[in-house]
């Protein structure tokens, strides 16, 4: 239903077993587009949700490596090339003198490219979503777990889903307006 | 108070369910009211004072130059580099905590983590500003402290110790400042949702950037924070190592020491732990923690002390040791300098360093002593004051001793030395005293996941023993 005027359909539940749970039969009965909202991480959920992104790590190695590089390069072509300076004979490229700042570069580079990364692939900053239309939502930062079948589920039927979610043992379930 | 047996002691106590541990912690920010009493305006107040003390020396060591300080030539190096290895050991328990813990999963760590990177965070701020105040015109020392390429066509030297030290100490607080933001954002999402005052609300929801706790963003966040972990634990032990080469690289007599950056290490995790444990014991009893930092964790934090406070004993005896078995004239008389204290006019300053560090914290061996709230007021304080009195010994002590005996010549700290010493102490505690007015002090969500898992070892454990019984009872 690419065109329903919600969002999705919304249960809040009260421990994260339940919602596990109520993840797994949502999946068996064949729904897809789904996403959990949860206080605080909740292991094994999102293997649940069939969801696995590794592009995290990836990212922060390749950071490691560029700030490896640049750090290395910045040093050799400024002490050797650009500025040669000949200190009592030592080697202008004296690479064992370069390994703190080759070292610190690495870790700088990885870290803010984890930092920044998981931030832009996670969509953050983002003010506003459809998932604040519902005023219970507030609590999914508290002491609620929600689950959200999206209206782009090929599965999805306003009806229909709304009744299974019901039959999930949810506190509640209410529609997401867009 | 009474003796407790450590074990016993639950790592959060009370029955505590998700929202009793938000009215905990999470409406400590909230309810701005209740900052508004003698125990926080006092505190406050006072560092205020000295936070005006270090403006008024920071404006008249910019106009008058840093001849307003007690250093000289040979001392070159005195108060300020004392200052600044001092502040940034203290920082380092902050990211110890955060970091080395995360990856050993101490569980106890969550209690006390936000607390101390924040700690971090603002002993950074006042250990980098000594290095560039003794610059005298920092606006002018740019371009030997980072390379950018400028109208003089020269570069920094990167075969200097100084350089490594203004990367690691760049990188180490840029790193702080982000991990302890991204272990922020879930909490200012709590706030936003809590907050019934409009503006509070607009402020803390900017600052979660919408955080909605979906369980993708869970997995990304999660992978990003471990391994900013990871990289944290190398780092912090680069950062002391680094500062600690900036004297064994040399040939000063007493720099010269192969010892210096393990020692370094304990040391500043040392200072730190001890001043968490200062700084935790009044901000625990003035805003009801006791329930979420409990008994078990100073107790912990008091063996840590010990043990780092053991492996900094064991450095001194080695300095000791180094200097004797070099068979140098120099580190001999250099020996003689610090611990004659019958003749020599700063050897008060080596023992008392000796009494502080080394023989005070052995309290700490009794459970009794941890669990003592004076014990661990007077260990802590002690700590902190011998950290600092190592590195005069270190740093300024073995300055005035040179290879040249004519240009020996004594070092006396000014007034002004002082009023910038305890104008970053009063900084440091004003900004303290505003992130917990401001900011969740411990981390909720953290906090939550753990009562989680404690909850699960508990239902876990229960069925157990109903299977090994049989279910009879």
């Amino acid at each position: 239903m690419a065109n329903s005027p919600y969002f999705g359909i919304a249960a809040q539940f009260e421990t994260p077993e339940a919602l596990i749970a109520a993840v797994r039969r949502a999946r068996e009965a064949g729904y897809s587009k789904m996403d959990a909202y949860t206080p605080f991480p909740v292991h094994g959920l999102s293997d649940e949700l069939q969801f696995r992104d590794e592009r995290v790590p990836i990212f922060m190695f390749l950071g490691a490596c560029v700030g490896a590089l640049s750090g290395f390069f910045l040093q050799t072509y400024t002490n050797a090339y650009d500025y040669p300076f000949n200190v009592g004979g030592r080697p202008l490229v004296a690479y064992a003198a370069w390994v703190p700042v080759t070292f610190e570069c690495t870790i700088l580079f990885s870290a803010l490219t984890g930092v920044f990364s998981m931030i832009i692939m996670n969509g953050l900053p983002k003010p506003f979503d459809p998932m604040f239309n519902i005023a219970s939502f507030a609590r999914a930062s508290q002491d609620r777990f929600f689950l959200c079948i999206e209206a782009k589920d090929p599965n999805f039927v306003v009806e229909d889903t709304t009744t299974f979610m019901e039959n999930l043992g949810a506190l509640s379930v209410e529609a997401v307006p867009r | 108070m009474a003796y407790q047996d450590i074990d016993k002691v639950p790592l959060i106590e009370g029955d505590q369910t998700f929202s009793s541990i938000d009215r905990i912690i999470a409406d400590v920010p909230l309810q701005q009211k209740r900052h508004n009493k003698k125990s926080w305006l006092a505190p406050t107040g006072v560092a205020f004072i000295f936070v005006n003390i270090l403006m008024v020396t920071v404006g008249w060591l910019l106009y008058q130059g840093i001849g307003i300080w007690g250093n000289n030539i040979p001392t070159a190096w005195a108060f300020d580099i004392v200052n600044f290895v001092w502040w940034i050991g203290i920082g380092h328990a902050g990211t110890l905590i955060s970091a080395i813990l995360l990856l050993m999963r101490q569980q106890w760590r969550n209690s006390i983590n936000r607390f101390s990177e924040a700690m971090t965070i603002f002993a950074v701020m006042c250990a980098g500003m000594f290095p560039l105040l003794h610059t005298g015109r920092p606006w002018v020392a740019f371009y030997w402290l980072f390379p950018f390429p400028n109208i003089l066509g020269i570069w920094p030297q990167f075969k200097s110790p100084l350089m490594w030290d203004v990367f690691a100490v760049s990188t180490y607080f840029t790193v702080s400042l982000v991990f302890w933001y991204i272990g922020l954002i879930p909490d200012f999402a709590t706030l936003r949702d809590r907050a019934t005052n409009v503006p509070a609300k607009y402020v803390y929801a900017f600052l979660s950037l919408g955080w909605r706790g979906s369980a993708k963003h869970w997995h990304r966040y999660e992978q990003a924070y471990l391994l900013l972990a990871g990289l944290s634990t190398p780092l912090v032990l680069s950062v002391h190592s680094i500062v600690s080469f900036d004297f064994a690289v040399s040939v000063i007599p007493g720099w010269n020491t192969s010892v210096f950056p393990p020692y370094f290490v304990a040391g500043a995790v040392y200072a730190g732990f001890a001043m968490v444990i200062l700084l935790m014991i009044p901000v625990r009893k003035m805003y009801g923690l006791e329930e979420i930092v409990t008994m078990k964790h100073f107790d912990w934090m008091a063996k840590i002390t010990l043990a780092t406070g053991l492996i900094v004993a064991y450095g001194y005896s080695l300095e000791v040791f180094y200097g004797w078995y070099s068979g140098s004239k120099m580190e001999h008389s250099l020996l003689v300098w610090r611990m004659d204290f019958l003749h020599q006019p700063y050897s008060w300053a080596y023992w008392s360093l000796i009494l502080c560090n080394v023989l005070i914290p052995q309290m700490f061996w009794s459970a009794k002593a941890r669990q003592s709230w004076p014990c661990l007021i007077i260990v802590c304080v002690s700590v902190n004051i011998g950290m600092w009195l190592e590195r005069f010994v270190i740093i300024p002590m073995s300055l005035m001793n040179t290879y040249l005996p004519s240009s020996n010549r004594m070092y006396y700290p000014t007034i002004w030395d002082f009023s910038m010493f305890f104008g970053t102490v009063g900084f440091f505690i004003f900004m303290m005293f505003l992130f917990i007015r401001f900011v969740p002090a411990i981390n909720v969500f953290e906090i939550k996941d753990l009562l989680h898992k404690l909850h699960r070892e508990k239902a876990s454990k229960t069925e157990e023993a109903v299977a090994t019984t049989g279910g009879k009872h």
